[in-house]
């Protein structure tokens, strides 16, 4: 269970977030709401321990998620603006990097079924920098199907990619969310569960949140 | 742990490969520093055999600084950086693998092509060899010691002036220790003092920079 407790997140010399609290259990996937710069993505930054926070902590079930280190961020993805993936590597190389890094071992058939998947078929063994924005946000995204983190930090997922593959994320997205999942994400796409729970938060002016 | 460290070091050895102009720059730089010497003072004997190893070394000092620039800048510019902070791994595992592959990539031809260009300077063999066993035991210590300014100045604009200026302070005791076993060798003093403290510069910077790196990271990267 993720607990956010009384978050506040400075940016140069506005608060974007104050006093803001939530918790998110297994089956529910948290959708951030708000406008351009409205410190949808400071929060996510900020869950993922990437920006310190001003005040506040976030727990992970139940402990200080600073202090747990490591092993919380073995239970997270983040997929952030950036694709975090080099683009002098294929795609295969570049999943298994990915991998390596986040401690799950994959071997070269399971990168390249995961790259299929999502449609990269016949793109698996070229250099990524010849990829287009949303093929590169593909293989970016198959961490996704590879990985058995329980928490997900999505911000913008769906940028750049295709109808079709918009709608193979959701499904992703909704099948981990049914597994007992927890998935936070910002889109302006709506995504549908059939089962699990939706929660709604929005960020605005005051910088208040209500879940 | 083991496993991320050899990840990181391959990853940045094959990027390294697919991208060799990164690594013949540094070298070309190195190679052609120290040759403007010779051509500038003249074929005077003596003066070169004097200058040699200083002159070496200082080309080696900003040989290895020209390098640093993109150590993590674009790892920062292609959201890796940002994959690595939340790797499960301590960090200081994956900046000494980013910095082994540094090294290897930008250190390791400069050790091996300085005995060559010392020729020009009329060494003898045992000042070549002192030369290569100090460039050995330098060059590793100057890629750590630089990834301290390299991680605090990603993101920033001019961040290769600054880098200079960070760093080329740090790379003085590592330059005087270098340059001066070379000297006190050939003038049969003995080096022995001189590369005890250049080994323990590197058990230093071994140490410690690896942290430093990783604190510097984490702050650049918020």
């Amino acid at each position: 269970m993720l607990e956010v407790a009384d978050l506040e997140c400075v940016r140069g010399d506005r608060r974007l977030i104050s006093e803001l609290s939530f918790t998110l259990s297994p089956g529910e996937l948290l959708h951030l709401h708000g406008h351009n710069g409205s410190g949808k993505t400071t929060l996510m930054r900020a869950i993922c321990g990437l920006i310190r926070p001003t005040a506040g902590k976030v727990f992970w079930n139940g402990e200080d998620s600073r202090k747990l280190g490591e092993d919380f961020s073995r239970d997270l993805i983040f997929v952030g603006h950036k694709d975090g993936i080099k683009a002098d590597l294929n795609g295969v190389e570049n999943l298994r990097v990915a991998c390596a890094l986040d401690g799950v071992s994959i071997d070269e058939k399971q990168a390249w079924d995961a790259l299929e998947r999502l449609g990269l078929r016949g793109h698996e063994d070229l250099p990524t920098r010849v990829l287009s924005q949303g093929q590169k946000r593909r293989v970016s995204l198959a961490r996704l199907l590879v990985h058995r983190a329980p928490l997900w930090i999505l911000d913008e997922p769906f940028t750049a990619l295709d109808k079709a593959a918009v709608d193979y994320l959701q499904t992703v997205i909704k099948n981990h969310v049914e597994k007992g999942g927890m998935v936070i994400l910002t889109t302006h796409q709506e995504v549908s569960l059939t089962r699990g729970h939706k929660k709604q938060l929005r960020l605005g002016w005051k910088g208040e949140g209500d879940v | 742990m083991f496993e991320a460290f050899l990840t990181i070091v391959r990853r940045d050895l094959i990027l390294a490969i697919r991208r060799r102009s990164d690594i013949f720059s540094t070298l070309f730089f190195f190679v052609i520093v120290v040759s403007l010497f010779p051509l500038g003072i003249g074929p005077e004997l003596n003066t070169l055999r004097l200058i040699a190893p200083g002159v070496v070394w200082v080309a080696a000092l900003l040989a290895s600084m020209l390098a640093l620039e993109r150590l993590f800048s674009a790892d920062h510019d292609d959201g890796t950086l940002e994959q690595m902070l939340l790797a499960p791994q301590p960090l200081f595992i994956l900046v000494l693998g980013k910095v082994t592959a540094h090294w290897l990539v930008t250190g390791v031809p400069l050790v091996l092509i300085a005995p060559l260009l010392g020729i020009q300077y009329d060494l003898s063999t045992q000042a070549l060899q002192m030369l290569l066993v100090t460039l050995l035991l330098g060059t590793p210590a100057l890629s750590l010691i630089g990834a301290i300014g390299a991680a605090l100045t990603i993101g920033v604009r001019g961040g290769g002036v600054l880098v200079s200026l960070l760093v080329l302070p740090l790379y003085i005791p590592v330059l005087i220790f270098g340059a001066g076993a070379v000297e006190a060798d050939v003038s049969g003093l003995g080096a022995q003092g001189h590369l005890s403290l250049l080994g323990a510069i590197l058990i230093l910077a071994l140490l410690l920079a690896p942290l430093a790196t990783s604190a510097a990271l984490r702050v650049s990267a918020e």
